[in-house]
């Protein structure tokens, strides 16, 4: 299988608090892979580093087998990378349906173009419309972002992300702060969104991680200290002892 | 069209509708038209130009503060740059007697705008907010100074004229009389509203509004905000030369001023007060601020501390402009709820007005003893005589003032329980967010 997302040692430090210290880290295309770790273990840093929000001080990022780790977010973005935010972040004076075709637009190939009239794009409105029934907001439609429900904001944000077809997402706990309802039916839409694409997410709720992902990588203080398939990090003593506790015992 | 488009898509607007949305186009361009016949006076014709190319500056200037979130205190470059360049381009062009016609001389106003701000534009909007507000404002002073020692150019203080009838004619219209010059004007206003109109329904147009909402996150969907920027400020560089431009063919002169930082303050003001949340906040903001500064001078000699005054009134009770307090109305209007405002609006009315009428007198009492002391304390202002000397008039202020103010007060809460009311309903009704 060939690997969507490939981190060699990595590190990102702050004048002298180092963050992240040498980062191995392989995704494989089409998987499910999960970052796990106790707070401040960088894991929301990690993936500012391979979005391009940060550059990383050391170490190379690829995806695909192309280095990314010097480009900026809107480059890996249209390499096929699309990324959410721990802390939802869209256009809240805009409406949903404007805020998921802005996310379509440059995919679609219109770029900065002010010569075609917006509401002329057949593409453009298929392609929004179908995100927007997959995160099930048609009602709100028309509501500007910054007035929806927590919930309906988690789920525009992973909208956002996978609108232009990316086809490696990465998701910043999506589900942080959902009730226990919400939260299943957040992950029945990852489920259902990232069929065929590899997904990297952060996630702090284990039965969603042990339910979702392929794979799961645990960081601790900056350092992966394990990696591999659910049974093997749930059997992992180093990760028990670091991380999991007797939650998962 | 797929058939999920059709079910969850916003509504293709029906040929009715798109009958109405032209049919407005085309009713401006017919007003445009007879305006003329109905204020046919030398002096309106002059103020109707007027607010023509303040309604293509400001809304210029609303591509950037409204729709992309940048602040500019240095807009007037683009207009001034365009309306030096025209004059430059009339008098070349007379003077070589080349065959182009006044009515396309503004476009050479616009594409120097758009030269200047692919030029000047590069650097500056690298980042939005303070730091774009700081460069926009060295660059202004820069190209300002310069106007008044690069006298060969610029003209110095007194700046530099043209004849604009000496071009080739067409339709017999050597552009002598102001009624031309009014066509020419609302020609280009129609053409430069419509096309900004349409800017703002372009993929680019709705990525500036991205952009001005939130420039990190529009990175991780593809896009350069930088870039997004950039090409905003050149069309509103753009349209800004051709305003300039047609002040400089209307006035026949181009000076220092049209450069200067009164100049970019001025376009700031008349977008905000009209509102820059619209599309037509800023042509009203154009409209009201024209006629205003227009009437104000006439009326007293500090019309530019009733400027400022109005200026804050609108940032801190109507952030949202003449327009934004006018379309607050729109969900009561659809509810059918407005008419339970109008008495709490008519009462509040009263004191308001008392309260400002006290402000006026306070500002022009003391403005006579600050300004010219010696003269006779028998002034006029806002068309009404009165004795600034006697201590009657001056209680009369105080007791306004602030009187006014504590039944206002009072009124204005009567309001916002009028407002809750009226607003509560039309929620109820399903018309209000």
């Amino acid at each position: 299988m060939s690997t969507a997302i490939e981190l060699r040692g990595v590190e990102k430090s702050f004048g002298i608090t180092s963050v992240i210290r040498n980062v191995n880290l392989t995704v494989a295309q089409g998987e499910r892979h999960a970052l796990i770790g106790p707070n401040g273990a960088g894991k929301s840093t990690l993936f500012n580093l391979i979005s391009g929000y940060m550059m990383p001080t050391t170490g190379s990022i690829l995806l695909r087998d192309e280095v990314i780790s010097n480009l900026p977010p809107y480059q890996i973005n249209r390499r096929g990378l699309s990324r959410s935010f721990q802390v939802t972040n869209v256009f809240a004076n805009m409406s949903v349906w404007e805020n998921l075709r802005c996310a379509v637009l440059w995919a679609a190939g219109h770029r900065y173009a002010f010569w075609k009239n917006i509401d002329n794009l057949p593409e453009v409105r298929d392609r929004t419309a179908r995100i927007l029934q997959d995160i099930n907001l048609t009602q709100r439609r028309d509501v500007p972002a910054g007035l929806l429900t927590y919930a309906e904001q988690r789920a525009l944000e992973i909208g956002i992300t996978i609108a232009g077809g990316a086809d490696v997402i990465l998701l910043d706990e999506p589900t942080a702060g959902m009730s226990h309802a919400e939260t299943e039916r957040a992950v029945a839409l990852i489920r259902r969104l990232t069929e065929g694409r590899t997904l990297l997410i952060v996630e702090h709720d284990m039965s969603v991680v042990f339910g979702l992902a392929d794979r799961i990588s645990v960081l601790v203080y900056g350092q992966i200290i394990a990696s591999g398939t659910p049974e093997e990090i749930r059997g992992n003593p180093k990760v028990k002892e670091a991380y999991l506790g007797e939650e998962a015992a | 069209m797929s058939e999920i488009a059709s079910s969850v898509a916003p509504p293709v607007p029906a040929a009715a509708e798109k009958l109405k949305f032209y049919g407005l186009w085309i009713a401006a361009a017919i007003v445009l038209l007879l305006l003329p016949k109905i204020f046919s006076s030398g002096g309106s014709l002059t103020t109707f130009s007027l607010i023509g190319i303040s309604i293509i500056f400001s809304l210029s200037y609303n591509i950037l503060l409204g729709q992309t979130g940048m602040l500019s205190f240095g807009h007037a470059v683009y207009y001034g740059l365009g309306g030096f360049l025209v004059i430059h381009a009339i008098n070349i062009i007379g003077a070589n007697k080349w065959p182009i016609p006044l009515p396309l001389v503004p476009l050479i106003g616009g594409l120097t705008g758009l030269a200047f701000a692919m030029l000047l534009g590069w650097v500056s909007t690298q980042r939005s907010g303070t730091a774009f507000a700081m460069i926009s404002l060295g660059v202004a002073e820069l190209i300002a100074s310069s106007a008044l020692i690069l006298r060969t150019f610029f003209g110095g203080e007194a700046g530099i004229s043209a004849n604009r009838t000496k071009l080739l004619r067409v339709f017999d219209w050597n552009f002598g009389p102001q009624i031309q010059i009014y066509y020419l004007v609302a020609a280009w206003t129609l053409i430069a509203v419509i096309a900004m109109y349409a800017l703002t329904r372009t993929p680019l147009g709705r990525m500036c509004n991205a952009v001005r909402d939130n420039p990190e996150r529009v990175q991780f969907v593809g896009y350069d905000p930088h870039v997004v920027r950039y090409l905003a400020f050149c069309f509103s560089g753009f349209f800004a030369g051709i305003a300039g431009a047609l002040a400089a063919i209307n006035f026949e002169i181009a000076n220092s001023a049209y450069l200067g930082a009164v100049q970019s303050g001025t376009v700031l003001f008349a977008t905000y007060i009209g509102g820059v949340g619209f599309f037509i906040g800023p042509i009203v903001g154009a409209i009201f601020v024209t006629l205003l500064s227009l009437s104000l001078s006439d009326l007293t000699p500090v019309w530019q501390l009733y400027f400022g005054l109005i200026f804050i009134a609108v940032v801190v009770f109507a952030p949202g402009g003449i327009t934004g307090l006018l379309m607050m109305h729109r969900p009561l209007l659809k509810a059918g709820t407005l008419s339970r405002m109008l008495p709490s609006y008519a009462i509040a009315f009263v004191p308001t007005l008392a309260m400002i009428a006290g402000l006026i007198l306070s500002i022009e009492t003391i403005v006579h003893y600050t300004v010219n002391p010696g003269d006779d304390s028998h002034i006029k202002a806002f068309g009404v005589s009165f004795d600034a000397a006697t201590p009657y008039i001056w209680a009369m202020a105080a007791i306004l003032l602030v009187g006014g103010y504590l039944v206002a007060r009072k009124t204005w809460t009567w309001v916002g329980h009028a407002w809750d009311d009226a607003t509560s309903v039309a929620r109820e009704k399903g018309v209000a967010a």
